[in-house]
């Protein structure tokens, strides 16, 4: 008899725990795609500004043409990329178009005066140091969630319920310190 | 982080527990001193109840309030708003509500019950005076604080002691000046009042120390070293804070609207003595490790 309760009891114990780590499953995985959505938030804000941003340089600096079709197609790329991997590929492009952008205006004294253009600076500034720690929070949230998903015993709960792992959004950026778009 | 939240959750419970036991004995002794019998503790103890969900409900208020802090825009604010909501973006909490003082010294601090109901201050000084990095760092120990909940003791401690100092100089004031019946000499009820009145005056002064510990028991100078170290971890990049805490260092005014009550709050502790980095009182209830240690430890990481 005593041994059925003990039985009992262990079967109790180990369903309660897989309980446990399958709602802590569901719950990283959330707080992944909340991070993601989070992510596409800053990202479209960016695809927002970046036409604003281009008609403003346009008007001082009118023969930068090359500069201003590459970044408005890498912006195009940018919205229309898939997944995680490329999406992070069409945002480095991105970056780097808007980095020479910035550098350019920094050649017209009357340009970095404008009002509209010094907005706009700021707005980027906080899109860019938003995206970085979106990126963060989605990466520190993926880590978990892989760890979870491949160590012993959560890897039995994840398989049995087809979590898979996350992929990183892997952005080829300088250590990021102060900001370096930041000019002023 | 986690023990963290469980520590000032508990901590949170022992504050209110004691508030009421506090209250409640002084509710028993005047109503035994007025023959009252039972009424005094259960009027005490409503006064209490009232309190408690005063200062969890409307604490944040009380003490944005008493800091003379006005809520601003995106539009009055656009470094300070999308530098806070970048940070609530790396925490992953729902953006704070933001607030300016209009004080000279450069200081800031969090308060609301969690992370849905926060809100960070910061004064004019801190705006004019740091750049984009010293306040992501600023802003990344604000952060820490609303994420670890410290924010909910905090507001409540304040919003607790700062209702004890109101009543205790009430008292104070009510037997100084001979009002509260006083005056009514030929009332023979007046002279135990009097009496009442002034013990209780005097036992609030008494408690004053004890509250000073009450403080820092609750909020340990520990946390400030944690909200530190978990503000880098949000910016990863600890510099940024070191060298906001070395401007605030080489500051000297001082803040018109700080108060024992609400020093804890702050990113360092405000003096209200220009020049002077803390009288025989605010040592008293000194709430922040020293600002060079911070830094040391900062640039250590």
């Amino acid at each position: 008899m005593i041994a059925v309760w003990i039985a009992a009891g262990l079967v109790a114990i180990v369903l309660v725990y897989g309980v446990l780590l399958f709602n802590h499953l569901v719950s990283l995985r959330n707080r992944t795609d909340n991070g993601w959505s989070q992510i596409d938030v800053q990202l479209r804000r960016r695809y927002d500004l970046i036409p604003n941003l281009v008609e403003t340089v346009k008007g001082y600096a009118a023969h930068e043409r090359e500069l201003f079709e590459h970044v408005a197609e890498a912006r195009t790329s940018a919205i229309g990329a898939q997944g995680v991997g490329d999406q992070a590929q069409a945002e480095n492009q991105i970056t780097a178009g808007l980095r020479r952008l910035l550098a350019v205006a920094e050649n017209y004294p009357e340009l970095k005066a404008n009002e509209n253009f010094l907005a706009l600076q700021e707005e980027l500034t906080a899109t860019e140091s938003k995206i970085a720690y979106a990126r963060q929070f989605y990466n520190d949230q993926v880590m978990r969630l892989n760890t979870l998903i491949q160590s012993f015993p959560s890897n039995l709960v994840a398989s049995a319920f087809g979590f898979k792992p996350r992929e990183f959004f892997e952005i080829d950026d300088p250590a990021r310190g102060p900001v370096s778009v930041e000019l002023s | 982080m986690y023990e963290q939240i469980a520590a000032n959750k508990r901590r949170t419970i022992v504050l209110l527990l004691g508030a009421v036991v506090l209250l409640g004995g002084v509710g028993y002794v005047l109503g035994y001193l007025y023959q009252a019998g039972p009424a005094g503790l259960v009027i005490a103890l409503a006064i209490a109840a009232f309190m408690m969900i005063g200062s969890y409900r409307y604490g944040d208020r009380v003490v944005l309030a008493s800091a003379r802090a006005r809520e601003v825009t995106p539009e009055q604010q656009p470094r300070l708003h999308n530098v806070v909501e970048g940070l609530a973006i790396a925490a992953g909490v729902p953006k704070p509500r933001v607030y300016v003082v209009p004080e000279d010294a450069p200081n800031a601090f969090a308060t609301g019950r969690d992370p849905q109901h926060s809100s960070i201050a910061v004064t004019q000084g801190l705006l004019d005076e740091m750049n984009r990095v010293e306040l992501e760092g600023v802003i990344a120990h604000e952060m820490s604080h609303v994420l670890d909940r410290d924010i909910l003791v905090g507001t409540i401690v304040a919003t607790l002691v700062g209702a004890v100092v109101l009543i205790s100089e009430f008292f104070m004031r009510s037997w100084m000046w001979g009002g509260f019946g006083g005056r009514r000499g030929n009332d023979r009820g007046g002279g135990a009042a009097e009496a009442a009145i002034f013990a209780i005056g005097l036992l609030l002064l008494i408690l004053a120390p004890i509250f000073g510990q009450i403080i820092k028991f609750a909020v340990s100078r520990q946390r400030e070293y944690l909200a530190d170290a978990q503000g880098a971890m949000l910016t990863r990049y600890p510099p940024g804070l070191a060298s906001a805490l070395r401007k605030i260092a080489g500051h000297s005014s001082a803040m018109r609207s700080a108060n024992n009550a609400t020093a804890h709050l702050w990113l360092n502790q405000p003096s209200r003595i220009p020049g002077e980095q803390t009288s025989a009182m605010e040592k008293l209830f000194s709430t922040h490790p020293p600002i060079q240690d911070r830094i040391k430890r900062l640039e250590e990481m």
